[in-house]
């Protein structure tokens, strides 16, 4: 499976320029069991999508996530049109073919 | 001769370069940490110039996108983020890194010490580009007393080498903290020891207890010999391991954050004073220099060439310094954005730079 992650301007510099990154990702699967569906699509989670992330850009994820692995408060990651912490967080499932929009919140003064 | 400020500011990093007499002053900034500029608004809360390559630390938090650190090897002109994320904790640690508060200089080369939020300390053996948590005090038995003050749980001193006025040990340290207090190692950071003896703690029961108190900023004098300004409290100490002396008579208070000594001459320092725990202004509502020149046996008014309007800034823990010249000058910035200079020859301040970002350090050097 794949999805694409698409950067702010903002954070581009630390993914060599990109505005958007393909990953490919093998699904998410139970120990033994088939890879699992949602709605008729394979799915990875969005931790999965963002340590492949991390894996191509080091300089990139700890402006996403701190050093625990914990999203930044005013960082926000959208998959498709769902914010994920309104979802699952870090566990939310991306299916195959989804877009993981990374966005900065509304912080500062 | 000239000399470089290196300022820390809520919003970006600025340097002035001042000419022989200090009095002349160009303010470049806010400096461009990284090439999309979101660096750039970061709240620059630590500023260190290794004093062997000049090579200068900014530790940087981005509300958005987190904590760094920044290095320049030109003096400012140019900035760089090391590759690998600088100040992390292990894995195995449950806490994230918040925010540098202070970097010292060790006596080996590369050597530096970052005090950070949460309470922590880390050490480097390359110039400030990666770090490793110094885990005796991570584990100190203590730690979980350790409360968050107003500006969150953080060490803010570090002096490599010193736990008394006599003489220096690579194995020894002095580090301060809010709330906790001063500890002490004397075995390389495998062991500390709080060092509070008689340093008061205004927000807890006890009348002296052994730990847990807010030292604001610790200050290593000429001659070796300890002063600290404390949250409520001016002292000094010839071994800190057996006590504190308060030096707060003659102020007009004793609470304040900073404290700066003179590099060449015992005795003599600065401190800034501030009303209350509860009301961070300067006293009288007019901008307050206090300087001592008997080891805090007595303080007179350091003003001249200060405003005299009414002045509602204050003077942060990092936020005062000097720059060790023969003829030092002594620095300090305010919240509200100004920056002052006084030479020791001169004895007059001269504004630096006004209208700035509340200024949180000031770091500087004679180049």
């Amino acid at each position: 499976m794949s999805v694409t992650v698409l950067l702010p301007q903002v954070l581009q510099s630390d993914a060599g320029g990109a505005s958007r990154v393909d990953i490919a990702l093998v699904a998410a699967a139970p120990a033994g069991g088939p890879p699992p569906a949602e709605g008729g699509r394979e799915h990875a989670t969005l931790r999965a999508v963002l340590d492949e992330l991390a894996r191509r850009h080091p300089g990139l994820d700890r402006r996403i996530r701190d050093d625990q692995g914990r999203l930044r408060r005013y960082v926000n990651v959208f998959v498709d049109s769902d914010e994920c912490r309104a979802v699952g967080g870090l566990d939310t499932p991306v299916p195959d073919g989804a877009e993981v929009r990374v966005l900065p919140s509304v912080a500062g003064g | 001769m000239t000399y470089l400020l290196v300022i820390g500011t809520r919003k970006g990093l600025f340097t002035a370069t001042g000419d022989d007499e200090r009095r002349t002053w160009r303010v470049r900034g806010p400096h461009r940490l990284d090439s999309e500029d979101y660096a750039n608004m970061a709240g620059v809360y630590a500023v260190g110039i290794d004093p062997r390559t000049r090579r200068i630390l900014a530790g940087a938090e981005s509300s958005h996108f987190g904590p760094s650190v920044w290095y320049s090897d030109d003096l400012g002109g140019s900035w760089h983020e090391p590759e690998r994320t600088p100040i992390a904790f292990p894995e195995d640690v449950d806490a994230s890194f918040a925010r540098a508060w202070h970097f010292a200089f060790g006596d080996e080369p590369g050597t530096v010490y970052a005090g950070v939020e949460p309470t922590a300390l880390f050490r480097s053996g390359d110039g400030g580009e990666s770090f490793e948590l110094v885990r005796g005090l991570w584990d100190h038995p203590h730690r979980g007393d350790w409360w968050p003050g107003a500006g969150g749980a953080a060490i803010h001193t570090v002096i490599p080498g010193r736990v008394g006025a006599e003489g220096t040990d690579p194995r020894s340290m002095t580090v301060a903290m809010s709330t906790g207090g001063v500890y002490q190692t004397r075995d390389g950071g495998a062991s500390w020891k709080p060092a509070n003896r008689g340093i008061s703690a205004v927000f807890l029961p006890e009348d002296d207890p052994e730990y847990g108190q807010c030292v604001h900023k610790v200050a290593i004098g000429s001659d070796g010999e300890f002063y600290a300004q404390n949250h409520h409290g001016v002292y000094r100490s010839t071994d800190p391991a057996a006590g504190w002396t308060s030096i707060a008579e003659g102020l007009p208070t004793d609470f304040g954050f900073s404290y700066v000594t003179h590099p060449h001459v015992p005795g003599t320092g600065y401190v800034f004073p501030v009303v209350s725990q509860v009301c961070h202004l300067p006293p009288d509502g007019h901008l307050a220099v206090y300087r001592t020149e008997d080891a805090g046996a007595s303080w007179h008014p350091a003003v001249k060439g200060l405003p005299e309007d009414p002045y509602y800034g204050i003077v942060l823990r990092d936020g005062a310094c000097t720059d060790g010249a023969a003829d030092p000058g002594f620095y300090f910035g305010t919240r509200t954005g100004d920056v002052f200079c006084a030479t020791d020859s001169g004895g007059e301040w001269t504004r630096v730079a006004a209208h700035l970002p509340d200024v949180l350090c000031v770091r500087a050097l004679e180049v």
